[in-house]
């Protein structure tokens, strides 16, 4: 086995000493190990990702040597490096983006354990991504809506707070979902690790035994997650909870904790049940129904909101709508496209926030759209971002998110009796969602009465931003190659 | 459908327990009794856990007196996942009772819906 076999564990791991360490050091200090930590695991993806390209494989590393029924084991291939290497990039620049909002936002004698959160978030990212057992899942799972909890509510203020406290009532109801459905899972087969769980499910039917416990077992988790992942009609957490935390917080969020859910959950299907069972039980079709609703009502929402982040949170649910779109189309297509979809959402998502987050700070730290008139004027990159990340939400050609939308057809027509209404909604859709960024452009980019006065930004956000802003243009102009990684990258989910 | 419930009593008891929690979780409004139906909630799965974990007749599985037939002793993994999940729990309570105290100092109320109605009216502010 190569050395490379080692880094996801490194990352993990490099991620939780990190945020133990950081709890000991001052806001400013943990800030910078975070930056060297993230920049390392980033590093560590980026080479996993291409010694994957070269030859294309799936390696299962055991913790601690100990083989099968009775270790814990990492499973990784192309898929997953691409994943985690997406991940760190977005929160690495997201943080550097929102450095400023941080300290500003945050008490500064709380500010080290924001990035405490931050860390342990990111080493259950990882864990998510690249477990193979499922209770090690629900563990990591645990601390994911811990950390963003505490991510959420870092601002300390009424708001923050109790939105907070909705988003964890609906997680904890969303995990104790997953956990029994886990159990269950233990009890019907007798093990944890996905690929020996895939082997009793398909003896088990092959035979035809327990069809109704396995059904309940794969709606409690696909529900499970469903929540956690803010799937319509459990998004109602969402707005208050990206709309008022603190602009890292929100991007992280948006771009990744709801991601990691529904990797998880590709997991499950692709690698503990097989699609040939999925298919069968129809679970797939309510999710269907939840994510065409989602893709339509999340627009909706976001069309009646005056609220600019909220109105960006709003457009997560619709987006969320598409990726489980994706899913529950059942096809392996499906799962491409909603692969590309999470990295594109990734991509363009916590771009929209912090861009949201630089305009406000020129307006004074208002965040509705009649103080936010010319925002862009004040804060030139902070509207550029905002253009290149709206028009790739809409799907115009050249942008990363009209390949989302283009392979979500494609995907869709490998599935004759969903094609139509996943096209009638992907059109409906992107409407909408030109209906309220160009809304939004027009807001931003007004000239009536207003102070254009440049506003002076701190440097750490000019080069997120920066970053944020060419990653999304290559984005847009390479995405053959990403899907090209994906495709074969399915091969060895 | 009849026998086969009672016969597994432990099992159908945690999983009307299961619902109890789940309801009071969802519906209660009063956010101290949230946390203990959570509590019930994770309880009733740990019931299921540890009830289909045991097996009649077996001891638990420490090694006493020399015995070291594995047909002795029940399968330790089940236990061993009830105390993770027990762990997780537990750390799961304390969050939300520390954010529930912070909302109390901040609105003066414990039911959910006051305090939504609240924060919402300081968001259109």
């Amino acid at each position: 086995m190569p050395f490379l076999a080692n880094f996801p564990f490194f990352c993990i791991f490099i991620m939780m000493a990190s945020g133990v360490t950081s709890s000991m050091l001052s806001g400013k200090n943990a800030f910078r190990l975070n930056v060297i930590a993230l920049s390392a695991c980033l590093a560590m993806s980026l080479s996993l990702l291409f010694y994957m390209i070269g030859q294309p494989q799936r390696i299962t590393y055991m913790m601690g040597h100990f083989p099968a029924p009775w270790g814990n084991e990492i499973r990784f291939g192309p898929v997953e490096a691409l994943i985690a290497s997406v991940f760190s990039f977005v929160m690495l620049t997201s943080l550097v983006a929102g450095k400023g909002d941080i300290f500003s936002d945050i008490a500064s004698r709380n500010v080290n354990l924001f990035y405490v959160m931050i860390n342990l978030l990111m080493a259950s990212l990882y864990a998510l991504v690249y477990t193979n057992d499922l209770f090690t899942a629900y563990v990591f799972v645990e601390i994911n809506t811990l950390s963003a909890c505490a991510v959420v509510m870092a601002k300390e203020n009424g708001q923050t707070i109790s939105a907070t406290i909705r988003y964890l009532i609906m997680s904890l109801l969303g995990s104790g979902m997953f956990l029994l459905s886990i159990i269950l899972i233990y009890d019907l087969t007798g093990h944890l690790l996905m690929v020996n769980i895939r082997e009793s499910m398909a003896r088990l039917w092959a035979d035809g035994r327990y069809r109704l416990p396995i059904t309940i077992i794969v709606g409690l988790m696909s529900v499970g997650m469903a929540m956690k992942s803010a799937l319509f009609p459990f998004h109602t957490w969402l707005s208050p909870a990206h709309g008022s935390a603190t602009t890292a917080s929100s991007s992280v969020l948006s771009g990744l904790v709801l991601k990691g859910y529904i990797i998880l959950l590709i997991k499950v299907y692709y690698r503990v049940l097989g699609l040939e069972i999925v298919a069968d039980l129809k679970v797939l079709n309510v999710l269907f129904v939840c994510g065409l609703l989602g893709m339509i009502i999340g627009s909706l929402d976001a069309i009646g909101e005056d609220h600019i982040k909220r109105m960006i949170a709003y457009s997560s649910v619709a987006q969320m709508g598409y990726i489980y779109v994706g899913i529950s189309l059942g096809t392996s297509a499906g799962f491409l496209a909603a692969i590309f979809h999470i990295i594109v959402h990734a991509m363009t998502k916590p771009m929209l926030f912090s861009a949201a987050g630089g305009m406000a700070d020129a307006s004074g730290h208002k965040y509705h759209f009649d103080e936010l008139k010319g925002a862009a004027y004040r804060n030139p990159i902070a509207g550029v971002a905002f253009i290149i990340g709206s028009l790739s939400m809409i799907g115009i050609p050249f942008f990363a998110g009209f390949g989302a939308k283009f392979y979500l057809s494609l995907a869709a027509m490998t599935n004759p009796g969903k094609m139509w209404f996943v096209l009638f909604a992907l059109a409906v859709s992107t409407v909408l969602n030109a209906v309220y960024y160009i809304r939004a452009i027009g807001m931003i980019y007004s000239k009536k009465d207003v102070d254009v006065t440049r506003h002076k930004n701190p440097l750490s956000y000019n080069i997120g931003m920066g970053v944020f802003i060419v990653a999304n243009v290559m984005l847009g102009l390479f995405y053959q190659n990403i899907v090209d990684i994906i495709q074969t990258g399915l091969k060895f989910l | 459908m009849g026998p086969n419930l009672l016969s597994n009593y432990f099992e159908t008891a945690s999983m009307i327990l299961f619902g109890i929690g789940f309801t009071t979780l969802f519906l209660q409004p009063n956010l101290i009794k949230k946390v203990i139906g959570l509590n019930i909630m994770d309880s009733a799965v740990y019931l299921f856990l540890a009830a289909k974990g045991y097996i009649d007749g077996r001891l638990a599985p420490i090694v006493v007196n020399g015995v070291t037939d594995m047909e002795a002793y029940i399968n330790p993994i089940p236990s061993g996942l009830v105390l993770t999940g027990i762990v997780v729990s537990v750390s799961v309570t304390a969050v939300s009772l520390s954010l529930i105290q912070k909302l109390y100092k901040e609105y003066h109320t414990l039911d959910m819906d006051e305090i939504l109605t609240k924060a919402n009216k300081e968001a259109e502010r």
